[in-house]
C-alpha cells in the first residue's frame, strides 16, 4: 500500500507540490468538469465582448463633442437613439438564446447516465468530516472509509449524497459541479476522472464552526491500482506484533478513542467519528486539514481543539508513553 | 397662479402672506425642541432619522467587512477564530441587507416621495413614525446582543437545520429571527404608506404617465415588499416556533423539510435584491434627467422595465438552490427567467446612455456616480447571466465567484447610485451643497477600491475558494489574491472616510444651495431647501411629465387647504383630480410608546413564548392613545358642520 501512495504523490507532484492537484474549476480532469469549463470559456468570451461594447459605447458617449446650438430634444436625433436601442436589444436577445441552448445541452450532458457500469459510493456528511462507503452486493465487500475517496480513472462514479446533521455540499471542482448533502433528502452526482491525480474536495455549504476545514481527497488512479486499493481496504488489519503497538491498541480500546471511532476486528466499534481501520493509508487526517504524518497525528490527538476549534473530538491528555504507543498502533493500520 | 423663475431660485408665490406661512409652520410643527423631535410625525423628520440610522448600520456593516478582509488577508491567519468570524460575516450580511440597504432605500422614499408628488406629508404619518422606532429597536437589539457575544452565526440566510434548535446553540439564531420580524414590520409599514401616498396624494395633474421615475421605482418596490416580506415573515415565524415551542416545520425526522426554509427565504431573498436595486434605478433616472438637461429617453420603456424586473424578480428564487438538486424542467425554467431579467435592466441602461448622448451632460459628482454604476454594475450583471446557467452555477455557487458577483451587483447597483443620490439631494435636505472636489475623490477611490477588492474574487472562486471560510491553508495558493482584495478594502475604507468627512464638513461649511441648485425638473425643487414642515405653501399643479421645466413663467398652484390645521389634498387614483381635503394626524407620543412596547414584546418573545401573549395585551394601551380623538378638534368640526347647515338653510 505504501508504494501506491507514494506513486500517487509522485504523479501529482508535477502539478502541485502540496500533495494534491490545484483545486480549480478551470483545470478540469474529467468530462463533467471539462464540458462545464468549455461552457464557461464560451460565456466569458461573450461577456467580455458585451462588456467591451457597453463600456466602449459609454466612453464614446462621454467623449462626444457637442455643437453649442444642438437641441437636446431634437426629434431627428431621438429617432436614431431609438434605432440604436432597438439594435442593441435585438443583438442581446438572440445572444441570450444561444447561451440558453448551449447551457441546456451542457446541463443535460453532465447528468446523463452512461452504459458503462457505474461505481456507486455513498457519501455522508458529518460535522466536519466525510464518511465514504463503497456499495457492493456482497455485504462484507462493502468498504467504509473517511475523508478520502478512491476512484478508478475513466469510469463514471455515482456518488449518493446524504447528511447526518446539517446541510453540506460535495464539491470536487476539477471533476464536477457541487451537490448538496441534505438531511432527509438523497441526492446523487456523477463524477469521473480521466487523469490520475489527487483532487481536493471541499464542503461548499456553510455548516458551522469548522466549515473551512471540511475537505477530502478524491484519489483517481488506474483501475488496477484501484482494485488493489479496494482489496486492501477489505482486509482486516492484523493484530500488532510489536509490543509498543500492542500497548497502543490497549490505549485505543480502553481510552476515549473507542467511544467514537471504530477499527474493524477490534473492540472499538463506535461510529460517531471516522472509521480508523485503515487510517495509516490515508493522505490526510482531520478531514484534509493536516498531512498524515506521525507528528501531525500526535498533535491532532492531543489538541484537536487547537487545530479545529469547535470540533467534536475532545482533547486527550495522554502520557507521553501512551501517546507514543497509540501512534505506533495507528501507524500499523495500513 | 403666480410667477416663478424657472431657472434660479423659485420665487415663492406672493399670494400667500407671511402670516399664512407662519400659521402653516405652527400648524405643521406645533412643538419644537426635543419633545417636538421625538413626537414628530413629519415624513422629513422621520426620513432623516431613518437615513442617519441606516448610515450608522452601514458603518457597522463596513467595519465587519473590514474585519473579514483582515482575517482573510493571509493564509492560516489567526486574528479571528471560527466562532467570532462566523458571527461577523453573519452580522455583515444581515446588517447590509436588513438594516442598511432596504431601510435606506425606503427612507429615501419616505423623505422624497411626498415632496416629489407635491404632497404636504406622507399618508399614515403616525404609522410611519412607528415604523422607524420598530426598525431602530430591532437593529439596536441585534447589535446589543452581538456585543454580548450572542450574535447570530448561521449566515444571513440562516439555513435550517444549521439554524434550527438542534444545531443553532443558545439564543443566537432566535435573535436573528426576531430582528427579521422587526424589519418586516417596518418595511411593510413603509410599503403601505408609500403605495397609499402615491395612489391618493399626488398633486393635481400628476397622472401616472407624469410620475417621476424615482416615484415609479418606489411604487414598484413597495409592491415587491408586500409580497416578499410575507414570505420571509412566514419563514421566520416558523423558524422561531421550531426553536421556541418545538414545532417541526424544518425537522425531517418529524416530517418537516429543511428545504422549505430555503424556498421561503429565497422567495423573499431574491426579490430583496430588487427591492434594493429598483429604487437605485429610480435615483439614476432622476440624476440622468437633471444632469443632461432633458427627460430620460424612453420613459415608457423605463417604467415597463421597472415593472418587468419586479415581476420576473419573483420567478428566480430557485437559482439560489440549484445545488440542492432541482428537477431538470424546473432548472430550465429558473435559468430562463434568470437570463431574461437582464433584458429590462439592459434596456434601461441603453435608455440612460441614449439620454446622455442626446442631452447636454454636466459632469458633476452625481452623474459621475451614474457612470460608475454602469461600469461596475454591468460587470455584475454579466456574471449574473453566467450564473443563471445551472452547470456553471454548480461550479461557482457558494464560492468567491458568487461573492464577487453579488458585490459587483449590490455595490454597483445600489451603493454607486445611492452615493450619487446623496450628492444630488443633500442640498435639498440640508440647504447646503456637498463639496465637489471631495466628491470626486470619493468616487475615484470607491471605483478603484471596489474593483481591486472584488475582481480578484472571481478568480479565487474559480480556483476553488468557497464562501464563509474563516481560514485557508497556504497550500491552496489563494494568498496573493486575497491580499490584493484586502488592500482594495483599505481603499474602499478611505473612500468612505472621504464621504463621511464630506457629509459633516458640508453640513456646516457647504455652499448655500438655494431652492433648485441643479435646475432639476421634479417638484421637490419647487420649495425651499431645506423644505418647510408643510413642504409647499400651496399645492403645485402638474401640467406635464417634465414637472418644473413645463411651467415657463407660470407656476400653477391650487389653493384652499386650511392653514390652521394640518390638511392634505386627496386626489383620485388614476387621474389625480382633487377629491377632498383630509386632516392629517398631529404629532404624538403614541408611535414611540407603541414602538417601545412592540420592541419589548418581541424581545421578550425571544426568551419565552409568553412574551408575545402578554405583549399583545399591553399593546392595547398605545393603541388607545393613538386613536383617542382630540376634543378641540372634534368640537371645532361640530361647530363648522352647524355653520354649514345654517348657511344652507339661509340660502334655501
Amino acid at each position: 500500500m505504501k508504494h501506491s501512495r507514494a506513486a500517487v504523490l509522485l504523479a501529482c507532484c508535477t502539478s502541485a507540490c502540496s500533495g494534491f492537484d490545484r483545486q480549480s474549476a478551470v483545470d478540469p480532469a474529467g468530462p463533467q468538469a471539462e464540458s462545464i469549463e468549455h461552457l464557461f470559456v464560451f460565456m466569458v468570451v461573450i461577456a467580455v465582448v458585451v462588456y467591451i461594447a457597453v463600456i466602449g459605447a459609454t466612453i464614446a458617449i462621454i467623449r462626444r463633442r457637442k455643437a453649442t446650438d444642438e437641441d437636446p430634444r431634437s426629434p431627428s436625433r431621438e429617432a436614431s437613439a431609438a434605432r440604436a436601442i432597438k439594435l442593441a436589444i435585438g443583438v442581446v436577445v438572440p445572444v441570450l438564446f444561444v447561451l440558453l441552448v448551449y447551457d441546456f445541452s451542457v446541463g443535460r450532458s453532465v447528468n446523463a447516465m452512461t452504459n458503462t457500469p457505474m461505481l456507486t459510493v455513498e457519501l455522508t456528511g458529518h460535522r466536519w468530516w466525510w464518511e465514504v462507503q463503497y456499495e457492493d452486493p456482497i455485504p462484507q465487500n462493502r468498504v467504509r472509509t473517511a475523508n478520502e475517496m478512491h476512484i478508478p480513472v475513466g469510469r463514471p462514479v455515482n456518488v449518493k449524497l446524504a447528511s447526518h446533521d446539517v446541510i453540506h455540499s460535495f464539491w470536487v471542482p476539477n471533476l464536477a459541479g457541487k451537490k448538496d448533502l441534505i438531511p432527509g433528502h438523497v441526492n446523487e452526482v456523477i463524477i469521473q476522472a480521466d487523469k490520475p491525480g489527487v483532487y481536493r474536495a471541499q464542503c461548499a455549504e456553510f455548516c458551522g464552526a469548522q466549515h473551512a476545514n471540511m475537505s477530502m481527497m478524491v484519489v483517481a488512479e488506474s483501475p488496477e491500482r484501484f482494485s488493489k486499493w479496494i482489496a486492501s481496504q477489505r482486509q482486516v488489519p492484523a493484530p500488532p506484533v510489536d509490543t509498543l503497538a500492542a500497548r497502543g491498541q490497549t490505549v485505543f480500546e480502553g481510552g476515549q478513542c473507542a467511544m467514537c471511532h471504530a477499527v474493524a476486528s477490534t473492540r472499538a466499534a463506535a461510529s460517531i467519528g471516522p472509521d480508523l481501520t485503515h487510517v495509516a493509508s490515508r493522505l490526510t487526517i482531520a478531514a484534509g486539514t493536516l498531512k498524515n504524518t506521525t507528528a501531525n497525528l500526535g498533535g491532532w490527538i492531543v489538541d484537536p481543539q487547537g487545530i479545529k476549534p469547535g470540533v467534536d473530538m475532545p482533547s486527550n491528555a495522554l502520557s507521553p508513553t501512551d501517546l507514543r504507543a497509540l501512534l505506533a498502533y495507528l501507524r500499523t493500520l495500513q | 397662479m403666480t410667477t416663478a423663475d424657472k431657472r434660479g431660485a423659485i420665487t415663492l408665490p406672493p399670494a400667500i402672506d407671511q402670516g399664512d406661512r407662519e400659521r402653516l409652520q405652527k400648524t405643521w410643527e406645533p412643538r419644537t425642541g426635543f419633545i417636538g423631535w421625538i413626537t414628530s410625525v413629519n415624513h422629513k423628520t422621520v426620513g432623516k432619522r431613518y437615513i442617519a440610522t441606516a448610515l450608522i448600520f452601514f458603518l457597522f456593516g463596513g467595519l465587519e467587512a473590514g474585519m473579514i478582509r483582515l482575517q482573510l488577508s493571509r493564509p492560516d491567519n489567526g486574528i479571528l477564530g471560527p466562532d467570532l468570524y462566523n458571527q461577523i460575516f453573519t452580522m455583515h450580511g444581515t446588517t447590509m441587507m436588513f438594516l442598511f440597504a432596504v431601510p435606506i432605500m425606503t427612507a429615501i422614499g419616505i423623505y422624497l416621495v411626498p415632496l416629489m408628488i407635491g404632497a404636504r406629508n406622507i399618508a399614515f404619518p403616525r404609522l410611519n413614525a412607528l415604523g422607524f422606532w420598530v426598525y431602530l429597536i430591532g437593529g439596536g437589539f441585534l447589535y446589543v446582543m452581538f456585543f454580548m457575544n450572542t450574535g447570530p452565526d448561521a449566515g444571513w440566510t440562516a439555513y435550517t437545520p444549521l439554524s434550527g434548535p438542534e444545531y443553532g446553540f443558545g439564543k443566537r439564531v432566535d435573535i436573528w429571527a426576531q430582528m427579521v420580524t422587526f424589519t418586516e414590520i417596518s418595511a411593510l409599514i413603509a410599503a403601505l404608506e408609500i403605495i397609499t401616498t402615491i395612489f391618493k396624494m399626488r398633486a393635481p395633474g400628476m397622472t401616472f404617465s407624469r410620475l417621476p421615475l424615482l416615484v415609479w421605482a418606489q411604487l414598484v418596490t413597495a409592491f415587491m415588499v408586500m409580497f416578499a416580506m410575507s414570505s420571509v415573515a412566514t419563514g421566520s415565524i416558523m423558524l422561531a416556533a421550531d426553536r421556541l415551542i418545538a414545532t417541526h416545520f424544518f425537522n425531517p425526522a418529524e416530517g418537516g423539510d429543511v428545504l422549505l426554509w430555503q424556498h421561503l427565504f429565497w422567495f423573499f431573498g431574491h426579490p430583496e435584491v430588487y427591492i434594493i436595486f429598483i429604487p437605485a434605478l429610480g435615483m439614476v433616472s432622476q440624476i440622468v434627467t437633471t444632469f443632461t438637461g432633458r427627460p430620460v429617453f424612453g420613459y415608457p420603456v423605463v417604467v415597463t422595465a421597472l415593472i418587468a424586473t419586479a415581476v420576473i424578480g419573483f420567478a428566480l428564487w430557485v437559482h439560489h438552490m440549484f445545488a440542492t438538486s432541482v428537477h431538470q424542467l424546473g432548472e430550465s425554467f429558473f435559468t430562463a427567467a434568470s437570463t431574461m431579467i437582464s433584458i429590462p435592466t439592459g434596456a434601461q441602461i441603453f435608455c440612460w446612455l441614449a439620454t446622455i448622448w442626446l442631452g447636454r451632460p454636466v459632469w458633476k459628482t452625481p452623474l459621475l456616480f451614474v457612470i460608475g454604476f454602469i461600469v461596475v454594475f454591468v460587470m455584475g450583471g454579466l456574471t449574473g447571466v453566467m450564473l443563471a446557467s445551472v452547470p456553471f452555477d454548480l461550479q461557482a455557487q457558494d464560492t468567491y465567484f458568487v461573492v464577487a458577483h453579488l458585490h459587483y451587483v449590490l455595490i454597483g447597483g445600489a451603493i454607486f447610485p445611492l452615493l450619487g443620490a446623496f450628492y444630488y439631494w443633500f442640498p435639498k435636505v440640508t440647504g447646503r451643497m456637498m463639496s465637489e472636489r471631495l466628491g470626486k475623490w470619493n468616487f475615484w477611490l470607491l471605483f478603484v477600491g471596489v474593483n481591486v477588492t472584488f475582481f480578484p474574487m472571481h478568480i479565487l472562486g474559480l480556483r476553488g475558494m468557497t464562501r464563509r471560510i474563516y481560514t485557508y491553508s497556504d497550500a491552496m495558493g489563494w494568498g496573493t489574491l486575497n491580499l490584493i482584495a484586502s488592500v482594495g478594502a483599505v481603499i474602499i475604507v478611505a473612500s468612505m472616510a472621504v464621504f463621511a468627512f464630506n457629509l459633516f464638513w458640508s453640513l456646516r461649511k457647504g455652499e448655500a444651495a438655494g431652492a433648485n441648485p441643479w435646475n432639476a425638473d421634479t417638484l421637490e425643487w419647487a420649495t425651499t431647501s431645506p423644505p418647510p414642515p408643510y413642504n409647499f405653501v400651496d399645492t403645485p399643479v402638474v401640467i406635464g411629465r417634465d414637472g418644473l421645466w413645463d411651467y415657463g413663467d407660470e407656476f400653477p398652484v391650487i389653493t384652499g387647504l386650511h392653514t390652521d390645521r394640518p390638511e392634505v389634498l386627496i386626489t383620485s387614483v388614476m387621474t389625480a383630480e382633487p377629491r377632498y381635503r383630509h386632516e392629517a394626524p398631529s404629532p404624538t407620543f403614541a408611535p414611540l410608546v407603541m414602538g417601545v412596547l412592540i420592541g419589548a414584546m418581541l424581545i421578550a418573545g425571544v426568551f419565552t413564548p409568553w412574551g408575545l401573549v402578554y405583549g399583545t395585551a399591553f399593546i392595547g394601551i398605545p393603541f388607545y392613545m393613538w386613536a383617542w380623538p382630540d376634543k378641540r378638534e372634534h368640537e371645532r368640526n361640530l361647530r363648522e358642520e352647524n355653520e354649514k347647515r345654517l348657511e344652507k338653510k339661509e340660502a334655501a
